[in-house]
Parts: C-alpha cells; structure tokens; sequence
C-alpha cells in the first residue's frame, strides 16, 4: 500500500527547490461592520513545517483561515506564497497555486462517486480543452485515464479504493474526514490547510489522525497548518503553535511554552475572580 | 468488450431511428409528424436547460428568451426579401435585414451562436449573483426579450411577429439536430468539464476550494445552453411557421421545467424521457379542453385546462417523487439489460 503511495506521490516530479518562507501572512486584518475579527495576524510558514493555531470559541481563527485560502479578502495585510504575493485572488487560485484546505463542516460531494470527489481535484490541472474532452481527443481520454488511476491510488492509501463508486453522502463519519483530506491532496498542494480535523473524532479515531497527518506530511512533502480544538493532538504533533484570541495573537511557542504560558491559560480558563469582579 | 458492444447498440438504434423516421415520412398523417417534430426539438431543449438547471446546479427561468433570440435571428435570416416588405407593414424592416436571406441550416448555426453569445454576455451580471436571485435575474431577462421584440418594430415587426416562413423544418433536421445536442451535452456531462460542473451544483464553496473556476464553468454551461436552445428555437420557427412575441412567454420556461423536474433533475436521460411524455401527453389531455356533459350537468371547453393538469402533476412530483422518472441517473446499455432481466423475472414470477 505504501509503495503505490509512494508511487504516486514520485509521479508529481521532483520537487523543486524550496524558499525557504513557504508562505507569509504580514499584518492581516479583518473587520466586520464595526467588529474586529481578527487584529494584526502574522505568520510565517517554512517548508516542511507543522504548525497549530489554537484559541476559544470566536478567537478568529476560522476567519484568519478564511483569508488564508482566499475565501476572505483581509481589510488589510498582505498574503505571499512562495514569495508572491496572492492577497486577494479567488479561492480556486489559491489552490492552483498550491494552497488546499479541508473545512470545519465536512463539505464533500455529496451527490457524487468517492472517486469523482477525488477526481475533480485533478481539473485544475487538466490539459485538454472544452471541445478536446467532448470529442474525446486521445490526449483527453489520457488524461481522464490519468485522472481516474491517480485518483483510485489515493483512495488505496486511506483504504476506501473499496468505495470507490458509492455515494459521497453514504460513507460514515471518519472516512468522509479521510475523504476530505485526499480530495485536497489530490490538487497537489505545498501547503495544507485542516480545518478542525478531528472534530467528532474519538480518542482512537483521533491518534490515527495524528499519524495520518505525520505521514502524508512526510511521503508528500508537506507543510501543514492546523486549527484544533482537540490540545491532545495539537501538543502531539504540531512543532509550533500560535494561539489567538478576540482576534489577537496572544502567544506563539514550542507546545511546552505554550502549555505554561499564563496568558494562554488566562484566555482559556479565565482570569481568577474575574466573574465576581463584573 | 462491452465497450465495443455498447456502441455497436448506440450505432444500431440511430439507424433504427432513422429508419422509423424514413418510413414515418411516407406513412404517418400530418399531424403524427408534427407531433413527432415538436417532441424532437423539445427534447433538445430540455436537454440542454438541463446542462444548466441540473447538472450545474444553477436554478434559471430564462430559456424563453434564448428560443425567442433563436427564432426571431434564423426566421429573419430565412424570410425572402420579398415576404419581409409584405410583413412588415407598419415600419420597413432595416437595412441588411431586408435583403438577407440564407439557407436554412446556416441560419440555425448563426441562431445558435447568436443566442450562445448573448447567453454569454447575460452571463456576466447573472453569475454575480446565486440561488433565488439568479431565478429572479433570469426571469427578468426573459421578460426583456419579450418586450423587447415586442417594441423593436423595424427588426422583429412588434406584436405582428414574422409570418409566412417557409416550412423548412421537418423530421430529419429536427432529430439530427437532437441527436448532436444529446451526442454534446452527454459526452460533456461525463466529462472532466461535467464533473466540474456538478462539483459547483453540490457544493459551489468546496469546488472553488479544490481548485475549480466556478465562474467560468457556469458560463460554459450557460452559453452552451444558450447555444443550443436558439438552434432549437430557430426549428420551432420554421415549424410553426409563424412567430410573434406571445410565444415566448414564461409558460414556454415553465412548460420545459416541468419536463426536466419529471424527468429528474441532472438526468439527460429523463429529459429524453419526459419530454416525450409531454408532448404525447398535451395532446391526450386535449380531451380536458372539449365541451363535454355528465349526465345533466354540461361543461363547456375550457381552454388552457391542460395547463392546470401539468401543474399538478408538477406538484405531485415535488411531494412524492422529486426524484422524477430518472433522478439523476443516465441510460447505460448495461443498465437496460439489468432491467429487462428485472422485468423479465418478475413477468415469470408472476405468471
């Protein structure tokens, strides 16, 4: 199984040299009407790291993912991706260029074959032209062979190839998360973006994740950035952690600097005496 | 190989079809070959309103204004000199209107690709918006053309509409020009481009994500759409023979969402389908319509009553089967011979 993998992940060419600043998010802000969601957000992603963002309930972090993938364009700041700069573009450029994500809620398709799901990553890509796929053109058909074949290796790697032509909808809960995150692989990115990977996930589910992750970080050379509520899998795997709150970013370390810094813990638990104060 | 096998069939029912329809030319009334036309460029329609309502998931009211746009730019092409000064009665025709007059099967490529390029550019504003504005913004399109060929006399001849065309639609272009439609749209559909398109219908959010231009991919289905509905709106033309703005009204739109909903939304397969049964159905209902008496009790003919008939039947789909006839599955060679052994066991079964 590891070897189609790794088959597959050699078919995507030698990976050029990496800058070695993957990504820069520089002095992001994002304002909603009069609220502030996010405050002067820095980051600075260096190939083959993994990274955490962490923070309560209504921190921010879902918005600064948001601008990361192009979904939000930030009021202000400057986004750059291999030392260009990207701030503003459509989401479907951000992927093209090497960013995929996966979401909170799991947003599959959900009417369509597993297979197809995975599939459509591979459009961006495509080479044939409209008119080339509806006549069937012999570079068309090798690049539909292509698609499906690559595709069908992806889904041996997370064990659901025996899937492969059921409905999206109809998988359970822990393959659609799998699913989600091949769907994304399949787009080739540098940087993956998980959004809450291990919502819903038991503890066993959970550790599975964490060598999932640790292992298509490394067979595709990948720099990884995490939301997660779960801390067990976040202190488990991320070699850095930033964490946010009221949209500011009030801490940034190594998982044990995080763990014993008081503001952390402040925004997490609560300042003492601070319900009685008022 | 099945594959070998499953174009063998494909090739022998177009012969097939072409055969019935060479042997319905010289044996079946007026009135059955009519029939037989109108369920031909209906069927083209549907499938391609379909290419954008259902299989790219973008809910829109406008195919009224691309067969008028189609029907109005072939008739004009078509008309002889002469029979457009006899129409055009209250203001003359314009200049390079009146003295054109094409073959008819260049003017159907030229209605295509007229509607296709207004579709096109419709596409821009249309596509800012989603869901229940698009419908509205569509619909408001429909009503412009209408009222547009209503008022631009020296082009359209307003509320008189173009009369005497020459018949030129009969059974061989109308269903060759179906066969390419469904030939396109379903080669299309199975494509890397259809997939694309129904990434956008299930969830327009996550398709951008995986790298997919919505955008683009809309107006494809669009234009192509547009496309495709004006060669058929240039058929319809030449089939009635004479055509004025009341044709195009919303009911033409709403007449063709029946179809595709019955048939299933996204299935090409059930447009085909329902189609059929719509255009033989409207006819059978026409009995509705006449005067008729229950005992002592009589009714006088109501026009329009079929209408009624179609949107309950619409209403009945959307409680009880909204999947339609298909829901989103397509005819495959394999699956016709499942269900025949299907039918076939249960026939024995029961005997």
């Amino acid at each position: 199984m590891a070897k189609v993998f790794r088959m597959v992940a050699k078919d995507w060419g030698p990976f050029e040299e990496q800058p070695m600043t993957l990504f820069s998010a520089e002095h992001l802000t994002m304002v909603f009407g009069g609220l502030v969601a996010v405050d002067d957000f820095s980051l600075e992603l260096n190939g083959g790291d993994l990274i955490g963002l962490i923070g309560p309930n209504g921190a921010g972090k879902t918005t600064v993912f948001n601008m990361m993938t192009g979904s939000l364009k930030p009021t202000e700041g400057k986004i750059s991706f291999r030392e260009e700069e990207i701030t503003g573009l459509k989401p479907n450029a951000f992927t093209r260029k090497g960013i995929a994500r996966t979401f909170q809620n799991i947003r599959l398709f959900q009417d369509l074959p597993v297979i197809e799901n995975v599939m459509i990553s591979y459009h961006g890509r495509l080479r044939s032209s409209f008119m080339g796929a509806v006549l069937g053109t012999s570079l068309y058909r090798r690049e539909e062979k292509e698609m499906r074949d690559g595709a069908m290796a992806l889904l041996q790697r997370v064990r659901l190839s025996d899937f492969a032509n059921e409905r999206a909808a109809s998988l359970p809960y822990g393959q659609q998360r799998r699913l989600e995150i091949v769907r994304a692989l399949a787009t080739h990115p540098r940087l993956l973006l998980l959004d809450e990977p291990a919502a819903g996930m038991n503890p066993q589910e959970t550790q599975e994740l964490m060598d999932f992750i640790l292992k298509i970080k490394e067979d595709f050379d990948l720099t990884v950035l995490l939301i997660e509520h779960d801390m067990r899998l976040v202190m488990g795997i991320c070699q850095r952690i930033k964490v946010l709150d009221h949209g500011a970013t009030i801490a940034e370390g190594t998982p044990k600097e995080i763990q014993n810094n008081p503001q952390v813990i402040t925004a997490y638990l609560g300042e003492a005496g601070e319900n009685g104060v008022a | 190989m099945n594959k070998t096998r499953d174009q063998l069939l494909t090739g022998l029912s177009v012969i097939g079809l072409f055969a019935f329809l060479f042997w319905a030319e010289g044996n079946t009334s007026e009135y059955q070959i009519r029939l037989l036309n109108n369920t031909a460029i209906f069927i083209t329609l549907a499938v391609s309103y379909n290419l954008i309502n259902g299989i790219c998931g973008q809910f829109s009211l406008e195919p009224n204004a691309f067969v008028a746009i189609g029907a109005y730019t072939s008739a004009l092409l078509t008309m002889s000199p002469a029979e457009k000064q006899l129409s055009f009665i209250i203001e003359p025709i314009i200049w390079p209107l009146s003295v054109i007059s094409i073959p008819f099967w260049l003017s159907l490529i030229i209605a295509g690709c007229v509607t296709g390029f207004l579709a096109f550019l419709m596409g821009f504003p249309v596509f800012r918006v989603r869901g229940d504005y698009l419908a509205i913004v569509t619909l408001g399109f429909g009503e412009v053309v209408r009222v547009v060929a209503n008022n631009l006399q020296t082009i359209t001849n307003g509320p008189l509409g173009l009369k005497g065309l020459v018949p030129h639609t009969n059974l061989w272009w109308s269903f060759g020009f179906m066969l390419l439609t469904l030939f396109f749209i379903s080669r299309l559909t199975k494509s890397s481009f259809g997939r694309a398109m129904k990434a956008i219908r299930e969830d327009e959010v996550a398709a951008e994500a995986m790298g997919i231009r919505s955008f683009r991919y809309k107006m494809m289905a669009f234009t192509v759409s547009g496309f495709f509905e004006g060669i058929a709106g240039g058929l319809l033309a030449h089939l009635i023979t004479t055509i004025s703005p009341v044709l195009f009204t919303f009911f033409l739109t709403f007449n063709l969402l029946i179809i595709i909903v019955i048939g299933g939304l996204g299935s090409t397969t059930g447009c085909v389908i329902s189609s059929a049964i719509f255009v033989f159905g409207s006819e059978a209902l026409r009995v509705v319509e006449e005067p008729f008496s229950i005992g002592a009790l009589h009714i006088p003919g109501i026009p329009g009553m079929r209408m009624v008939f179609f949107a309950i039947m619409l209403v009945m789909a959307m409680i009880f089967a909204r999947q339609g006839i298909m829901g989103r599955g397509e005819f495959s060679w394999q699956r016709f011979f499942e269900w025949l052994q299907r039918t076939g066991g249960r026939l024995r079964s029961s005997r």
